[in-house]
């Protein structure tokens, strides 16, 4: 008779030594004999989503937990997978911010800018300078808009509620300012190759001014409100470590790339539309924990802040758009533009025949890497700090399924 | 007993139980929060916000399915995720209305030449109302909810018509 603890799957097999397939079935309950006089304890795989309100999206995990300790999670993606970068081999060129709005949707200009950016690369077109700043100057916005629903979001999972409702009210205003610039509250379309669609309305600068008086204010209220919470902190400080050398091995861009204390920022260190004008930090973290993720981003709201200022005090004069044809025909070629989006890196790697069409289009999105990290850093952790996980790095389910 | 509007005076209403109930379930449309994708930060995260604060129509997001009224389909429905949403349709108690909220959720919308996309949630379950928009504004989902709760309210009367209409 041969010892049952041979057959027992060591902790943390189910992600990390990847001994099972994809044809047997994940969920189920395995018994495992620990101690000497053979008491067994059950180790249960718990189904996570992809209907679960703390899951931002429709991300769905599979986290083996012995007790209410977590030993392997795996994750499951694809359950919005709607051919992004397929449907864009049919559109026009002018029509990819349309598609990249929809990818990540919570900071639909980054997306727009990406496809832009690649778009004006392979026509070879200047940009006019106050379409560049005018592209800047939305897309810090759409990062304050984007990083609120972070914050409201995160503070939710952790049990509060409060700031969700703080944050959606100062969100409210600035989808009436991103509203008027563009004429859509989410799906702006507003960043086309060249330029932007249209001219900044009348009396725009005053309202964000206006806003960002009131946003200074609420800004450090959000941070008291959250982050001077002594239970949100015991609960997220030294969650969810990722040490340096993992987020470079995972590709991690972003807050979750700075939190590790790598100071990458594409604004900084591949500068594009404006960004080389402004004068801004790029605030980095020591010990890449949640807390480390949380204090970034809070950093990168006040540095948003700052440059729209920048952007608005130096809007110059001139036009608003480049010439571009009506139907772009660029020559054949392949080029790679990033932005820096709210997650992080948002690349569109782009690939011309000559055609009207792009003939192969690649969408680089941030939060796929930052799915594939949760199966690293889940184990050791107790359950009820899964969903604190997830918030933190801040995925965007959209784009990691495409 | 029933206090009267206008007069402030106790009266009596006469009302059948089945729409006395559907009265009371109408106003008290509590939602799953399932939230698919673009749709779900305008009519789950700023519809329960402080401006648009659908709380005081009484509807309001529950975490599962086995407390929810309404299902929100508030995004693209894949062909992998159309099991999921049928499987938590069939987990909502009775009675259980949809709200297939935007274009993709109506008819697949920008993303309808994919051959993975369902061509709308309807394929998949009933859908009571449809809210056009690609998002729709909160103000539309709070107009598709006064539609869903004038088709509650109105469909013991309906059912009664067309029992007269048959006999």
């Amino acid at each position: 008779m041969s010892d049952p603890r041979d057959d027992v799957i060591s902790v943390g097999a189910l992600a990390a030594e990847g001994t099972h397939s994809a044809g047997d079935p994940p969920a189920g309950i395995r018994r495992v004999p620990s101690g000497v006089d053979g008491l067994t304890t059950e180790h249960l795989i718990i189904n996570m989503g992809p209907q679960h309100p703390s899951t931002h999206g429709v991300l769905r995990l599979l986290i083996e937990v012995d007790g209410e300790e977590v030993l392997a999670a795996e994750t499951s993606l694809g359950y919005l997978h709607r051919g992004i970068e397929k449907l864009a081999e049919s559109r026009k060129y002018h029509q990819l911010g349309t598609l990249m709005d929809r990818g990540d949707y919570v900071s639909g200009m980054h997306g727009e800018q990406a496809a832009a950016l690649a778009t004006e690369k392979l026509l070879e077109v200047t940009v006019p300078d106050k379409a560049r700043y005018i592209r800047t100057l939305v897309a810090e916005l759409t990062r304050l808009a984007s990083h609120l629903v972070w914050y409201g979001t995160f503070g939710l999972d952790t049990g509060a509620m409060g700031q969700f409702l703080y944050a959606v009210r100062d969100r409210e205003v600035l989808l009436d300012i991103l509203e008027e610039i563009s004429g859509q509250r989410m799906m702006f379309n507003y960043i086309r190759p060249g330029g932007v669609v249209a001219d900044l309305p009348v009396g725009i600068e005053k309202k964000i001014l206006d806003f960002l008086t009131d946003f200074d204010v609420h800004l450090e209220e959000h941070h008291a409100l959250l982050g001077g919470n002594e239970i949100f902190q015991m609960r997220v400080k030294g969650i969810g470590t990722i040490s340096r050398e993992m987020a470079l091995a995972f590709a991690l861009s972003g807050a979750n790339l700075r939190a590790t204390g790598v100071g990458f920022d594409v604004r900084r260190d591949r500068p594009y539309d404006a960004y080389p004008d402004l004068d801004f930090d790029v605030p980095v973290g020591s010990t890449g924990d949640a807390w480390d993720r949380y204090m970034v981003r809070m950093e990168e709201m006040r540095q948003s802040v700052r440059m729209v200022r920048q952007c608005i005090e130096g809007m110059p004069e001139g036009d608003f758009t480049a010439k571009v044809p009506k139907v772009i025909r660029p020559a054949e070629g392949e080029v790679y533009a990033s932005v820096e989006s709210s997650r992080g890196e948002t690349g569109v790697h782009l690939v011309s025949d000559g055609s009207p069409e792009p003939y192969r289009y690649h969408y680089r999105g941030p939060s796929l890497f930052a799915c594939q990290v949760l199966e690293e850093i889940l184990p050791g952790h107790l359950l009820a700090d899964v969903v604190m996980m997830i918030g933190s790095l801040d995925i965007m389910l959209g784009e990691a399924d495409r | 007993m029933a206090i009267d509007r206008f007069t402030g005076e106790h009266s009596v209403a006469f009302i059948r139980s089945e729409q006395l109930f559907d009265y009371a379930r109408s106003k008290s449309l509590w939602y799953m929060a399932f939230g698919i994708a673009c749709c779900a930060i305008e009519g789950l995260m700023h519809a329960s916000g402080p401006r648009f604060d659908f709380d005081r129509m009484g509807v309001f997001f529950r975490a599962s399915p086995r407390q929810a009224d309404v299902m929100i389909v508030a995004g693209t429905v894949n062909k992998k995720m159309a099991e999921t949403v049928k499987l938590l349709y069939d987990q909502m108690p009775e009675p259980k209305w949809v709200v297939a909220m935007g274009a993709c959720a109506s008819t697949g919308g920008p993303f309808r030449e994919y051959p993975n996309v369902v061509l709308g949630v309807d394929q998949v379950v009933p859908v009571d109302v449809y809210i056009p928009g690609c998002p729709p504004r909160p103000e539309s989902v709070q107009y598709g909810f006064i539609c869903l709760q004038d088709k509650i309210t109105k469909r013991t009367e309906e059912r009664l018509a067309a029992r007269r209409d048959r006999s």
